[in-house]
């Protein structure tokens, strides 16, 4: 670590927006990726911002539409354990809980999994099914963030380097899908996903809506709305349809932690279990 | 860069000018010398450096010290008394619980976390709970026993509590006095 590294921390949203103005500088929530990067020499700030001395970023809250909204700096630990998340977005307490490991989730943050925009973000397919709203504040003003439109690339998001993301809203339209998240990786805890797929259903509409997106096998995390709309059209029964319409739509690559070929085909096989277990 | 942070540690405040770039780890053993918390891999990956900020379980190579300012922290020294050893550090020694012991202060420290949300957890509650702290000795079946061991001394030594008339749950350090 460098010796003249500064750390800032601001208690409002308008003063840390202000500090990062100076190049250089880099915000701070949960760390976890952040100071690994930094050890390994891969990001080298001058300035560290603080976010989690502000306290609005630390609350879960009824949002206005009765959605719920999640603050930047409220770890994973407690998103998974929210009695709002779990009753009425279960699909995220699924995949916030795969991250890392508990005491690792006490510290990192949806925010910062969300920011990382890693094509592996667990929490970024749960998302990505909920139709969630990045928030951002920046000098220019404040603005929300479809995310659909937020992954651009591996470790890539549509964010300006003066953005800072406050929260994240899980839209009322979003509650009440249940499903599961069917991830594989090389050990149960500590690792990334080598393949992650989300499978969810509305509960109680009619016809039921669906859900299927993907992690870590594209350059970003992927929603399949086809696949949704060939299960909303043919239901459960349409599960080996699903998984192969999956298998083609997904571009994974081969790295250390699989080949594309075998990303490919787990595609397959955990979209079809997944529909399955919901027929 | 320095910075002065105050915090408190196993209970004493502490005050004292600690680079930015410093972690809480390097800060509690060479700044306090307290070494039980163990620099293994420095990246988050293997729980040795495990300590308690604000009651949470940490990997305390993953925070600066800077982070800590105004926080409470508990470290394996922390937990035990002077003469007194917690349930899970007995628990761990008569159930041999430990080869090399490098990972052990943090799977005490994971565990005690653990027990503290959950007195009476499940086989799949402790394994998830030391998901973050690797053993690279042997198996983890010891360590598991372990710590069912003491919770289950925890939560007579709780209920003993409340026969007397406290009337609440006693906190794990509290229970070995």
């Amino acid at each position: 670590m460098p010796t003249d590294l500064d750390y800032l921390a601001p208690t409002t949203v308008d003063e840390a927006i202000a500090l990062k103005a100076m190049p250089g500088t880099a915000w701070l929530l949960g760390g976890t990726d952040l100071l690994p990067q930094m050890r390994a020499g891969r990001k080298a700030p001058e300035r560290l911002v603080d976010l989690k001395r502000i306290p609005g970023l630390h609350e879960i809250r009824e949002s206005a539409d009765g959605g719920l909204s999640i603050g930047a700096a409220v770890p994973l630990a407690d998103v998974e354990t929210h009695p709002g998340v779990l009753d009425r977005f279960p699909l995220l307490a699924e995949c916030a809980k795969t991250v890392g490991a508990w005491p690792l989730r006490q510290r990192a943050t949806l925010a910062g999994n969300l920011c990382n925009a890693s094509p592996a973000a667990d929490t970024a397919v749960a998302l990505l099914a909920l139709d969630a709203e990045v928030k951002v504040a920046s000098t220019a003003g404040r603005r929300s963030i479809p995310i659909r439109e937020f992954f651009l690339g591996p470790g890539l998001a549509a964010l300006s380097p003066g953005d800072l993301v406050t929260e994240i809203v899980l839209p009322a339209a979003s509650a009440g899908f249940r499903g599961s998240y069917l991830r594989l990786s090389r050990r149960k805890g500590m690792d990334l996903a080598t393949v992650g797929v989300l499978v969810g259903k509305s509960n109680g509409t009619l016809p039921a809506r669906w859900r299927v997106a993907l992690a870590a096998v594209a350059p970003t995390p992927l929603r399949l709305r086809a696949v949704e709309e060939l299960l909303e059209a043919k239901g459960a029964a349409a599960a080996g349809e699903a998984a192969e319409a999956a298998r083609v739509a997904c571009r994974p690559i081969t790295d250390l932690r699989g080949s594309a070929e075998y990303r490919r085909e787990m595609v397959g096989v955990l979209v079809r279990r997944g529909v399955e277990s919901l027929g | 860069m320095k910075k002065t942070i105050t915090l408190e540690v196993n209970g004493v405040p502490e005050t004292a000018d600690v680079e930015v770039g410093t972690t809480l780890l390097r800060f509690l053993r060479d700044g306090l010398d307290l070494t039980g918390a163990k620099e293994g891999c420095n990246e988050g990956e293997c729980g040795s450096c495990m300590v308690l900020l604000d009651g949470r379980p940490v990997n305390s190579c993953l925070v600066l010290a800077v982070e800590a300012d105004g926080r409470s922290v508990t470290t394996i020294e922390g937990l035990g008394k002077d003469d007194v050893l917690h349930p899970l550090q007995k628990a761990f020694l008569s159930h041999a619980a430990i080869q090399c012991g490098f990972c052990t202060p943090g799977m005490i420290v994971s565990a005690a976390a653990l027990l503290r949300e959950k007195p009476d957890p499940s086989e799949d509650d402790v394994r998830k709970a030391l998901a973050g702290n690797l053993c690279r000795c042997t198996g983890y079946r010891q360590i598991v026993d372990a710590v069912h061991a003491a919770a289950t001394e925890m939560r007579a030594a709780a209920s003993v509590d409340d026969e007397a008339g406290s009337g609440r749950l006693a906190a794990p350090e509290e229970v070995t006095a």
